[in-house]
């Protein structure tokens, strides 16, 4: 009779295998879902500490701390998944406000009955985002909840950065006669997201635009340091994101549809289920506001960067006590741009 | 009202279903509405059924009226 | 996209308002109705109207079938989904639309209700063959646009004996529209209308002909684009100066005098005209709106269900009724951006984007704030 081996464990079968609720629980089927799936995809010597928290080292700089929670749904669309979006999306909230992105701490929410396969490809996603990034994944947290409970996996990104030195960017900075730019065209992942949904489906060759900013926003930073507002267009899109800052800034905007790039399969889609590109999500542009005198050099080192070759300057910033965003039509009239109101729901009439 | 839009029957599969279309995106369309429709024409896409027909030299007498009362005006 | 981009064209648009500012005599006023909704929208969203002079108005009409569907319909419908437990199969436009206690479709769902979003007939009997056990509604809006693909649906739930389709039918017809508008006595002085596009497409140009002939009003049929409504609306000025009254066809790359033939004979076939239809603001109008006729009554939702119409009047400081027939402007109601917004609608006109309200709020309300 052969002796048992000692301290044999079945491997997680991430074939065929599901996630249970004894993954969340704590216990050995947990531990060894975060070594085998988790910690062996992200690979770093902070998680390699094994314990409750992440010890960093000293940093120098005013810290910041950006935090999202990722629920998009499908999970896997034409141009990336949950995982790499999860990564990009806290590395940008972290670079517009100036600070280089250090470390991230990923927590998952798990639904019974989830596919293994399913999470192992979001992880490995994930895992290679951050280190394309340069920005270790270096603590996290699982939970399981029942099934019905969860839209498959919920996770949620945090991330702590560190400010660069004589940068100072907020959305209360924006000034009458600055030149507001956009790094390049507009609803890519919104659209890409309604190419997948039920309901909804058409194939189209549009692919999500994330992607982390930091790099090109270092470039940035670099050229025109005295930049005064920074931020990602995400959901809502470019208007919602406008009318926040205009709202900070106590002035009004007024932009030129001409010069507001979308790809044309985005037009032809939005068209077909009327919907607006300004109000479409986005991840991976870049909205820049600064004064006339840096508006050259600003798109200069934007266009530069493989992430900003369609870099324009879309509008100016002016003087209005309504803090209203105005944009001057194609046919030549004006119109406002308004907040969203609620969900933005495809329109038939 | 009546969110339509002119798309491009590019596959006509059994019968009455075909895929037009626009801008580089493709959908379903049905053709059950409308007689002897044809690979390459345009068609009025409404809730995903095909509503009427697009003539392309009316559209095209239509731009050069345009252009015609700007001319005039000017 | 072709067909689309090059009746956009700002160059050409700069042409055509040059030649309406020629033909607008100075001495007179215009005041033209759009009727359809997506004209509305159209002229708010390029901002049309900075590119009229001054003595051109356009009168935004009821011409969207989300504005016009009263309260009760909708109340209707949110019951079939939360007392009758059926799935409510619906297009996206109408699920904010404000109904009776303090619902609408959305509320409704999030409180259990089984409602989902569609963008075609199509999807509605998916769904119904997906769940042969439970009752699938598909509730029906809109103009004649919208009409036809809801026959189709109902003629291949028969083909296919799905007994579990039914549809609320609340389909609404343009010319009783345009009627019940000009009838009002003392109501709006018009001069003219901008006819719908896509409505054109399947009813053809032919049935406006009665508006030239009984009202002496010029109707121009306009495409969709900005283009095709600055077109139309130079046309407009042009005969009313001339005292003309012609049904003109301005769309005529998709607008034939007699329509789309097919489309309207299975409309027939599957609908009967109602009596008489309760309009949101417009009251009741006779012979405006389509049921199921007798021989599909098995796929009419009203007559599966124990679900009466309850007429429920509107919020007596909404304007909603005067602003439908083009009597008042949105910033005419003293409700008009304040309590009355998008996010928080209190009528019918403010609650789809095509609404004279909503586009006048969401494009165009900083031409009072200036």
């Amino acid at each position: 009779m052969s002796q048992v081996k000692s301290g044999y464990a079945r491997p997680l079968d991430l074939k065929n295998g599901r996630v249970d609720l004894a993954h969340g629980s704590g216990g050995r089927a947990m531990a060894q879902l975060i070594a085998e799936l988790f910690a062996a995809a992200f690979a770093n010597d902070y998680l390699g500490q094994g314990n409750d928290g992440a010890l960093l080292p000293a940093a120098s700089g005013k810290l910041v701390m950006a935090t999202d929670a990722h629920v998009v749904s499908p999970l896997f669309f034409p141009g990336g998944d949950i995982g790499c979006l999860s990564v990009h999306g806290t590395i940008n909230d972290l670079a517009v406000m100036g600070a280089r992105p250090l470390w991230l701490a990923a927590s998952f929410i798990l639904e019974e009955g989830f596919p293994l396969a399913d999470l192992q490809r979001i992880v490995a996603s994930m895992a290679e985002a951050a280190r394309a990034a340069g920005v270790p994944i270096v603590t996290g947290d699982t939970k399981v909840v029942e099934q019905g409970k969860g839209d498959g996996v919920f996770i949620t990104t945090t991330g702590i950065g560190v400010q660069r030195e004589g940068i100072e960017v907020g959305g209360d900075r924006a000034r009458p006669g600055d030149v507001i730019l956009l790094s390049g065209s507009l609803g890519d992942h919104g659209m890409a997201i309604m190419s997948k949904r039920e309901n909804l489906d058409f194939s189209a060759p549009i692919v999500s635009d994330t992607a982390a900013l930091h790099g090109m926003i270092d470039s940035l930073l670099d050229a025109v340091p005295t930049v005064r507002v920074m931020r990602d267009p995400t959901r809502g899109g470019l208007a919602t994101t406008l009318n926040e800052i205009a709202g900070q800034s106590g002035v009004g905007m007024m932009l030129d549809e001409a010069a507001i790039p979308v790809k044309p399969a985005v037009e032809a889609a939005c068209e077909l289920l009327g919907l607006d590109p300004l109000y479409v999500a986005n991840e991976g542009k870049l909205i820049v506001i600064c004064a006339p005198t840096d508006a050259e050099r600003a798109l200069a080192a934007l266009r530069a960067h493989p992430l900003g070759k369609e870099s324009c300057i879309v509008g100016e910033v002016i003087d209005d006590a309504h803090r209203f965003v105005q944009m001057r039509t194609a046919l030549g009239g004006r119109r406002m741009v308004d907040w969203l109101t609620g969900e933005q729901l495809p329109r038939i009439c | 009202m009546c969110l339509a839009i002119p798309a491009c029957i590019v596959e006509i599969q059994n019968g009455d279903q075909a895929i037009v279309e626009i801008g580089g995106v493709r959908k379903e369309c049905s053709l059950v509405l409308l007689e002897n429709a044809q690979i390459g024409e345009y068609v009025i896409m409404h809730a995903g059924f095909a509503l009427s027909r697009l003539d392309p030299e009316e559209a095209a007498e239509t731009l050069a009226l345009f252009a015609r009362m700007g001319q005039e005006a000017a | 996209m072709k067909y689309v981009d090059e009746f956009r064209d700002g160059q050409l648009a700069k042409g055509i308002a040059t030649a309406i500012a020629r033909a607008a005599r100075p001495e007179r006023s215009y005041r033209l109705m759009e009727f359809c909704g997506g004209h509305t929208h159209a002229i708010s969203r390029y901002g049309i109207a900075d590119l009229l002079p001054a003595n051109v108005e356009m009168i935004h009409g009821p011409g969207c079938p989300v504005c016009v569907l009263p309260i009760g319909r909708v109340d209707q419908a949110i019951r079939l989904a939360l007392e009758h437990g059926v799935i409510l199969c619906t297009y996206a436009d109408m699920l904010r639309v404000p109904a009776s206690d303090n619902l609408s479709l959305l509320k409704a769902k999030a409180q259990g209700g089984d409602i989902r979003m569609v963008y075609s007939t199509s999807d509605a009997l998916n769904i119904a063959r997906k769940h042969p056990d439970r009752q699938v509604v598909f509730l029906a809006i809109g103009f004649e646009t919208t009409t036809p693909p809801t026959a189709v649906a109902i003629q291949v739930a028969r083909a296919e004996g799905l007994r579990n389709f039914s549809v609320l039918c609340n389909h609404v017809l343009t010319p009783s529209a345009m009627h019940a508008i000009l009838a009002v006595e003392g109501g709006v002085k018009l001069d003219g209308f901008v006819g719908p596009a896509h409505v054109s497409t399947v009813i053809g140009s032919d049935p406006y002909a009665v508006f030239a002939r009984d009202y002496a009003k010029p109707v121009v049929i306009a495409g969709f684009e900005p283009l095709d409504v600055m077109q139309a609306i130079l046309m407009l000025i042009r005969q009313i100066n001339d005292g003309r009254s012609e049904i003109e066809n301005e769309f005529t790359r998709a607008v034939t005098p007699e329509g789309n033939r097919k489309a309207q004979a299975l409309v027939a076939e599957i609908f009967a005209l109602r009596d008489s239809f309760e309009w949101r603001g417009l009251g009741s109008v006779p012979n405006s709106a389509l049921c199921l006729a007798e021989a599909y009554a098995e796929f009419d939702a009203e007559r599966r269900f124990a679900c009466d119409y309850v007429a429920v009047p509107d919020n007596r400081a909404c304007e909603c009724a005067a602003i439908l027939r083009g009597e008042k402007r949105p910033q005419e109601c003293k409700i008009f951006g304040t309590v009355c917004t998008p996010e928080n609608p209190i009528g019918s006109c403010m609650v789809s984007s095509e609404g004279a309200c909503a586009a006048h709020y969401t494009y165009g309300r900083f031409r009072e704030s200036a």
